[in-house]
């Protein structure tokens, strides 16, 4: 295992009967978990290589009870991971043997509607996908759509600061959430901002989105929802060199064109995806890309043919519009279940770094490089418009050295997107997967700063520890005190 | 008061380093042009970010542009303008409403989050700002976030600190990201709404499909009604498009106007800079609400206000008020936090400023955040003391 856990806490440990006993009073029933097959069911996330059985399992339906598991937690300085649906893909809800896994998934109410200020205040719990449901009827819908939106929910996206492939668009989740009930670990509860667009005082809602679960537990959003364009089509470009992809995008840019979404895979992740979707893309080209516009049929018309006239510069070898609804689901669902139609044929690991987009032939070579350089193989899908590479490194998990591979060849594309300008990761967080890349990006000062805020927050460290942070990361002894 | 210029971000750490040591209060400033927005700041010293100047990186392909903190906002502007970008967000210049001369800089924009009338579709600064570096009230020289727009590691210092007016760091280089100018822009203009009309108007049109970027209300003046304003953008078809639709979608409001292009352009000019305060000694309140609240507000605080403009669909309410007294201080905060929202004392005499809530105050919880997030940059609350809130 390349990824250190630190050692159980006998004394937490020992003191797991009286955690269970006062769990069990604040949340009555079932909401409790304590047998060991039943806590399996959270002893990993979608970096399923790591696995840690948590001390128990606790299930709130209220904030009230949230505050109340919290207070006691930090009171007995117990460690808590919480938990939305469990598809985080850095580890960012690996639990722990010593931690209470707190899971916010049976709080998933809409709470309130309103479209005459275009918000929508739900619990943390409820899905990302379940959101856009909510207000479809009306036309209206949730922006950031991750790919895993059918099961994610938004407590994990404001922890995440999630994006997904609109977000060129639309921005992330950051950018599309207005208020926030958070519980603090000392257990009290704290309503940030609301319905207006901005809030007074220090832009917590802004630290707090992203903060992976280090800083308090969210247990209500309000997030903005916004009007469904009129149409949307996405369109195929296929071309036979990678270069001329690339190009594509910067001088669509360039153009002063912004399309909803541009979307890059290579020749493999185009194979892989096709075989499972059956989405009718171009099987005999090297790169390709999914332009996405949006608007009335006059306007993504007269949009598209400017595209198409960029591509054309290029020499793009193949270019298929959408013709229906039904093209449209297929298409997406190939980019969509990428990572999925890519866990059919071998074990992979996911990267999410993220490089300026004019290095983006850089990037591919030097990636192309170091997979070889471990014999490995890769396939590429990017969020290309804004930079967001996903590399999934393929290897096979019966082979413990060919893991440890990928997990270096993973390690060196990240370093080489900071490199070239970038950063670790773009839109799926540090969680405990780049937890020891993190002094690639940052300074000794510059981690000292974040980890400031952590210790002002939660001054034990017990809120998902050894995430995000390098585990000798440094850190004051005890909060700075205002003079 | 002494006035630091370092011009280097060493030379800045050294100025906050040596503050620190002596126990010497740094006001921290850009162009000044802002300067009285907040609380007023008793310092003995001063540092200024004049000679952190320039350009440091400019990408149109990329959409990306970093500037030193002190580097006029004009450079930025004018460099992006030659190659047809923006700034989203379309920020405020407040020498017209203080009355103040000089440059407004890049590092002000971000300290203050400034956003105009396009923050209801584009994003505030804010949103824009994707990478900081800057000195804390440690003289520590600290970077968060980058060149690229999407980035979520480690946490997000950039939102923290902007909109903190200088009172945890002192910023020297910020990043934006930024987009291109539209095509073209035109504004649809109702006439003679009430309030609660006009925002049921400007709701009706942001929760339409056709993307405004703007949406406001100007209050009737002796020789003209009252003005519901929405703007649209895009290439001349998506105009045409765009216009038909929402003239059918507004007919129920009465007859629509349109101003195209240098039209459109100057009456949000004078929405963004709230220019109908502008030479007068009335003080002036900023409330952000829900846009649904705006009409019952706007009739609470008809009394004391008279002339009243709504920005961000109703949910941006400027309001004039007498300076005497506590400038409305306690029924404006009152009436804010009545409408789920919160309120601003943007222009006052300073004696006011210091003597009022210049911002609301968050509730004793939400507060004890903020103060514990002041003590983990500046312990010592060397940088801008007292400019957000007292001790802040």
């Amino acid at each position: 295992m390349a990824i250190a856990f630190p050692a159980p806490r006998a004394d937490v440990l020992a003191k797991r009967d009286r955690v269970v006993a006062a769990l069990r009073a604040i949340v009555p029933g079932e909401g409790v978990i304590t047998e060991e097959k039943e806590r399996r069911a959270f002893e990993t996330d979608a970096l399923t290589s790591y696995r840690r059985v948590p001390m128990v399992v606790v299930l709130p339906e209220t904030t009230e009870q949230v505050a109340a598991i919290m207070a006691f937690c930090h009171a007995e300085g117990v460690p808590v991971v919480a938990r939305g649906a469990g598809t985080s893909l850095c580890g960012g809800s690996i639990p722990q043997e010593d931690a209470v896994v707190l899971g916010v998934a049976k709080m998933n109410r809409v709470l309130d509607v309103n479209f005459a200020d275009r918000t929508m205040r739900v619990e943390a719990g409820i899905t990302n996908l379940a959101i856009s449901g909510e207000v479809a009827h009306a036309g209206f819908f949730y922006a950031p759509d991750p790919s895993s939106q059918l099961a994610c929910t938004i407590a994990g996206n404001v922890a995440m600061n999630s994006g997904g492939a609109h977000c060129l668009k639309y921005g992330v989740t950051a950018n599309n959430i207005l208020g926030l009930k958070l519980v603090t670990v000392e257990g009290e509860i704290v309503e940030i901002g609301g319905g207006a667009l901005d809030s007074p005082g220090y832009d917590l809602i802004g630290l707090l989105v992203g903060s992976e679960g280090q800083l308090g537990v969210v247990t209500e959003v309000t997030v903005r929802i916004l009007r469904q364009a009129e149409g949307a089509r996405p369109v195929l470009f296929g071309f036979r060199e990678i270069a001329q992809a690339g190009q594509t995008v910067s001088d669509i840019i360039g153009a002063g064109i912004i399309p909803v979404a541009i979307e890059y895979m290579d020749r493999e992740a185009i194979h892989i995806c096709e075989a499972f979707a059956k989405a009718g893309y171009p099987l005999d080209v090297e790169a390709m890309l999914i332009i996405e516009v949006e608007g009335s049929e006059a306007e993504m018309e007269a949009m598209l043919a400017r595209i198409v006239d960029i591509a054309r510069r290029h020499d793009v070898a193949t270019v298929k519009e959408s013709k229906s609804a039904m093209e449209t689901a297929a298409i997406w669902k190939g980019r969509k279940s990428a990572f999925g139609a890519t866990g059919r044929v071998a074990d992979y690991i996911c990267m999410d770094g993220t490089i300026p987009t004019g290095r983006l032939p850089d990037v591919l070579a030097g990636i192309d490089r170091i997979v070889k350089g471990y014999g490995l193989r890769v396939a590429n899908v990017f969020h290309a418009g804004d930079g967001n590479l996903h590399p999934l490194v393929m290897f096979n998990v019966n082979d413990p050295a060919e893991q440890v591979k990928a997990e270096h060849a993973g390690e060196d594309i990240l370093r080489l997107c900071v490199q070239l300008g970038g950063c670790l990761t773009g839109e799926h967080g540090v969680g405990i997967e780049k937890r020891d890349l993190m002094r690639e990006q940052f300074t000794e000062v510059d981690l000292l700063q974040q980890t400031r805020i952590k210790t002002a927050l939660d001054p034990k460290w017990i809120l998902n520890p050894a995430k995000v942070f390098p585990l000798d990361a440094p850190r004051d002894e005890a909060p700075r005190e205002a003079a | 008061m002494t006035l630091h210029t370092p011009s280097s971000p060493a030379d800045l750490a050294a100025v906050v380093a040596e503050a620190r040591r002596a126990g010497t209060l740094l006001a921290v400033a850009g162009g000044g042009t802002r300067s009285g927005l907040g609380r007023p700041v008793q310092a003995a010293a001063k540092v200024s970010t004049a000679k952190l100047s320039g350009i440091t990186l400019y990408e149109p392909a990329e959409l990306v542009i970093a500037a030193k903190a002190g580097t006029p906002l004009r450079e930025v502007t004018e460099a992006l303008a030659a190659r047809g970008q923006r700034l989203p967000f379309e920020p405020m210049d407040h020498r017209a409403l203080y009355g103040t001369t000089g440059e407004p800089t890049v590092g002000g924009v971000a300290a203050a989050n400034v956003s105009g009338p396009a923050r209801i579709n584009l994003g505030a600064a804010r949103d824009s700002m994707i990478g900081l570096k800057f000195v804390n009230g440690l003289a520590e020289d600290v970077k968060s976030g980058g060149r690229v727009m999407k980035n979520v590691t480690g946490l997000d210092l950039v939102k923290a600190l902007a909109g903190s007016f200088g009172t945890l760091a002192v910023f020297h280089e910020v990043c934006f990201k930024v987009l291109p100018v539209a095509e073209g822009e035109r504004t649809l203009v109702v006439a003679g709404l009430s309030i609660p009309r006009a925002v049921e108007a400007l709701s009706a049109a942001l929760g339409s499909p056709f993307e405004p970027t703007g949406a406001a209300h100007l209050p009737a003046t002796a020789g003209e009604a009252a003005r519901t304003l929405i703007r649209i953008e895009g290439f001349a078809a998506s105009l045409a498009y765009r216009t038909d639709a929402l003239s059918k979608l507004l007919a129920p409001f009465g007859g629509i106007e349109t101003l195209e292009a240098d039209a459109s352009a100057a009456v949000w000019a004078e929405i963004r800079d709230a220019a109908i305060f502008s030479g007068t000694d009335e003080a002036v309140w900023r409330l952000s609400v829900p846009p649904s609240a705006a009409p019952a507000l706007a009739e609470r605080l008809a009394p004391l206000s008279p002339r009243i403009v709504l920005d961000w669909g109703g949910g941006l309410v400027w309001a004039g008020v007498a300076a005497s007294g506590d400038a409305g201080a306690a029924r404006f905060h009152a009436a804010a936090k009545a409408a789920g929202g919160h309120a601003t004392l943007v222009r006052a005499p300073d004696a006011v400023r210091g003597a009022v809530d210049v911002f609301s105050p968050p509730a004793g919880p939400l507060m004890a955040i903020q103060r514990k997030l002041k003590a983990s940059f500046d312990p010592a609350g060397v940088l801008n003391p007292g400019r957000m809130y007292p001790g802040v």
